[in-house]
């Protein structure tokens, strides 16, 4: 709570100072804590947890115990700062979105505007869920991106999905251990959620351990979207290094989920896991053309958003919003 | 009306002398089924009803055999018509599996009739009102038959789904109605369970639908009253049922499968709290109904389109040894007294079951067979979900038996889009809504 007082202060100095762009990363440069993202028209507010970036080894190396080839080679990769949110996507938060009732509500914002009413709104979702403080399930990656678009236009913060990389510098919170906490597995019940003492449902954020950065639920409860498709062969294309890679291709599966889930065993929980969406999760879908904005089997995937310290330039804003496209 | 009648019956002596005729030649194989293995081994598929889930309904019966032809599409809509097509050729480029010209897609009141000449299967997926004219139709030119729940909206429709079942079950025509939930593994393996007493005999139950909603399609310029009506069709009750019978008929058939019947009467409450836009018809936003059985058990059920709430589809029993959670996401899991799990479906590989049920149509059409024929399941679900409506509009107990004796027929006879709706708003744009306690039915 100490860092509420920050972060208005922060807004303040980030509001004032639009005049150059080396203003704009000095001010947040001297700002980069803690803050909580209001929603004008909601009482709702979303925890953003700093996370300061560097360069780390993103994958993991062979010996690790239930790794799978595609987590290499390990190699290094730099990201740049970024903040977090805390938890998982909650329904509560999502719902503002899909039902876009706090829309017309004013406040401070930040500097990026784009206009609320182009960005177009999803359907109802058909799941079972019981909202409060749940993370959002069976949503699609366009869906879970769009609605950093909307929290964009309503906040004129930028938000977007995480790239694979920053997922993973997240999750470890500079631990190259197979978990944030460590190698020791038996540890993984103060942590995460997963099918050995999840009872086969999702869970309520926040309740386990958080890692270093202060981050929860980064192992386990929902898998989580991030921005790039999947390739096996990522690390190898991406080499020996890398700057903020992002693998983006047109293709709509599989693209690429991080954390593991409440049905997973401890093995896909490992920080350089890497799991990917497939087909079978709209297959259920009976309407032709299938729905953009729900599957209808990944009870288990949700999404949590980031925010890059340094703003895209207006014209970069679409690049990592994820694009529509339709499924027959 | 009644000249209509002569005609349907002389048509329906004619086509009884060619069966008698074919079946002669062919011995147990349906009337048609000479016809499906002559063209090269084609089954000629046609859909009437070319919206989202018309569309899907086509694309798995493709799937479900690589014989599956399209080669006919109807709609009240061109533009529908044309999306859909536009779908399957996104779906299927450059495939012989599409054989749709300008010529055979047929649009209008009459369309149907076109399209379901040309095919040996047809797909019904219109919105329910005029699936028992379809129905009636397809059967009598002998063909089989997909169609989508609910098969009608009133006790008219339910009667004549009725009759033309049993002549479907007369000339050997499968057919499959869109309860998939019966196609489903976790559904049949529970079922099963339940059959050899894993819960003893079931004594209640609660079944859900209670969701956010769905689309609407507001009012444009230029739409006649029965045009609009019939875009945004699932606010009217004579095109779609109210969400009690459009949804949640899917929760309430399971009730009946599993308990064994249908029930004796129902009675409940409803109402429209926040449906109450310029373009929400008439229907309700919320049912709440008991179903009492014949055995005495009782079935509540319960539906809402509210946002913002939870959101619930399931169906949950308790037997006098223990208990049933179900859920259309291959969920089944069955516990004891003591509430111990003692079974829990693992469906994580379960074949989907809107792609099942083309599966085993398709199988028994090529095999020459008849092998299904869910009309009557079809119609009991869709007039138990009518008797909750009627329950909930009224606010009386209202028994089966009543409302099948009920002169009660939403859908007039329609030709044109200037034709009258069978509901006007007022001066104000509002529309008829049930009022609990005035509304009566006899």
């Amino acid at each position: 709570m100490k860092s509420l007082k920050k972060y208005s202060h922060f807004f303040s100095t980030f509001i004032l100072g639009i005049a150059t762009i080396s203003d704009i990363s000095f001010s947040q440069q001297s700002n980069f804590t803690l803050y909580e993202q209001n929603i004008f028209g909601s009482d709702a507010k979303i925890r953003m947890v700093p996370v300061n970036g560097g360069r780390f080894t993103l994958g993991s190396p062979k010996n690790e115990k239930g790794r799978n080839k595609d987590e290499g080679p390990v190699h290094d990769v730099l990201v740049d700062d970024f903040w977090m949110a805390e938890i998982e996507v909650t329904w509560d938060l999502y719902e503002l979105f899909l039902n876009r009732t706090s829309d017309q509500a004013k406040g401070e914002k930040g500097n990026i505007q784009i206009d609320i009413d182009g960005v177009s709104g999803a359907t109802q979702p058909y799941v079972n869920y019981n909202k409060n403080g749940y993370p959002t399930i069976n949503i699609t990656q366009y869906a879970a991106s769009q609605f950093c678009k909307w929290l964009t236009a309503k906040t004129g913060n930028y938000y977007r999905l995480p790239t694979e990389a920053e997922w993973e510098y997240a999750c470890r919170g500079g631990s190259q251990k197979a978990y944030s906490f460590g190698n020791k597995s038996k540890n993984i019940t103060k942590y995460a959620w997963y099918n050995k003492n999840s009872d086969g449902k999702t869970h309520k954020g926040g309740q386990k351990l958080p890692n270093a950065h202060g981050l929860y639920d980064m192992h386990g409860n929902v898998a989580e979207w991030v921005l790039d498709s999947y390739s096996p062969e990522t690390y190898i294309v991406w080499g020996k290094g890398a700057n903020n890679p992002v693998k983006k291709n047109q293709a709509l599966y599989p693209r690429v989920v991080r954390g593991g889930s409440y049905k997973d065993d401890l093995n896909k929980l490992r920080s350089a896991s890497r799991g990917y969406s497939t087909h079978r999760w709209k297959q259920r879908d009976p309407q032709v053309p299938k729905s953009l904005w729900w599957h209808v089997d990944a009870t288990h995937i949700g999404f949590r958003i980031v925010r890059p310290r340094i703003e895209p330039k207006k014209e970069d804003l679409n690049k990592m919003w994820v694009r529509p496209k339709k499924e027959y | 009306m009644k000249n209509k009648k002569t005609i349907d019956r002389r048509s329906f002596i004619e086509h009884s002398a060619k069966i008698t005729a074919a079946g002669f030649m062919l011995s147990s194989l349906p009337a048609n089924s000479k016809k499906l293995f002559s063209i090269e081994g084609e089954i000629k598929i046609a859909v009437v009803g070319c919206g989202g889930r018309g569309t899907g309904a086509v694309s798995q019966a493709l799937e479900a055999d690589p014989d599956v032809r399209l080669v006919a599409m109807a709609d009240a809509f061109k533009d529908r018509a044309d999306d859909c097509l536009q779908s399957l050729n996104e779906k299927y480029p450059n495939s012989d599996k599409i054989n749709i010209t300008q010529e055979t897609i047929f649009t209008g009141f009459d369309a149907y009739k076109n399209a379901i000449d040309m095919a040996d299967v047809v797909i019904l997926t219109t919105p329910p009102a005029f699936r028992p004219m379809h129905f009636e139709y397809a059967i009598n030119q002998n063909k089989h038959v997909f169609m989508e729940k609910p098969v009608a909206t009133d006790v008219a429709g339910i009667r004549k789904i009725i009759k033309v079942g049993k002549e479907a079950k007369r000339k050997k025509l499968n057919v499959v109605v869109g309860l998939q939930r019966h196609y489903q593994k976790n559904y049949k393996s529970v079922k099963s369970l339940i059959d050899r007493g894993k819960i003893g005999k079931i004594i209640s139950g609660q079944v859900y639908w209670n969701s956010g909603g769905v689309w609407v399609r507001p009012r444009e310029k230029g739409q006649t009253e029965l045009e609009y009506q019939m875009r945004n069709w699932y606010y009217f009750n004579w095109l779609c049922g109210d969400h009690i019978v459009e949804q949640h008929i899917h929760n309430i058939d399971v009730a009946n499968w599993f308990i064994g019947s249908t029930p004796l009467s129902a009675q409940g409450m409803g109402g429209r709290e926040v449906r109450n836009g310029k373009d929400h018809g008439q229907i309700f936003d919320h049912h709440f109904v008991e179903f009492t059985y014949p055995e005495g058990q009782v079935i509540a059920s319960q539906c809402r389109h509210q946002k913002g709430c939870m959101n619930r589809v399931e169906e949950v029993f308790q037997g006098s040894r223990g208990s049933i959670t179900l859920n259309s996401g291959h969920y089944g899991v069955i516990k004891n007294k003591r509430n111990k799990i003692v079974y829990n479906h693992d469906g994580e590989k379960d074949i989907n079951p809107y792609q099942q049920e083309h599966n085993e149509l398709f199988a028994a059409i090529k095999s020459g067979e008849y092998r299904m024929n869910d009309t009557s399941r079809g119609a009991e679900a869709t007039m138990t979900a009518i008797l909750g409506r009627m329950a909930t509009y009224s606010g009386k107990v209202i028994t089966w038996n009543e409302a099948m004796e009920m002169d009660h027929n939403l859908v007039p006879e329609l030709h044109s889009f200037n034709d009258t709706a069978p509901v006007l708003p007022n001066s104000k744009g509002e529309y008829p809504v049930p009022i609990p306690g005035i509304t009566n039915y006899r």
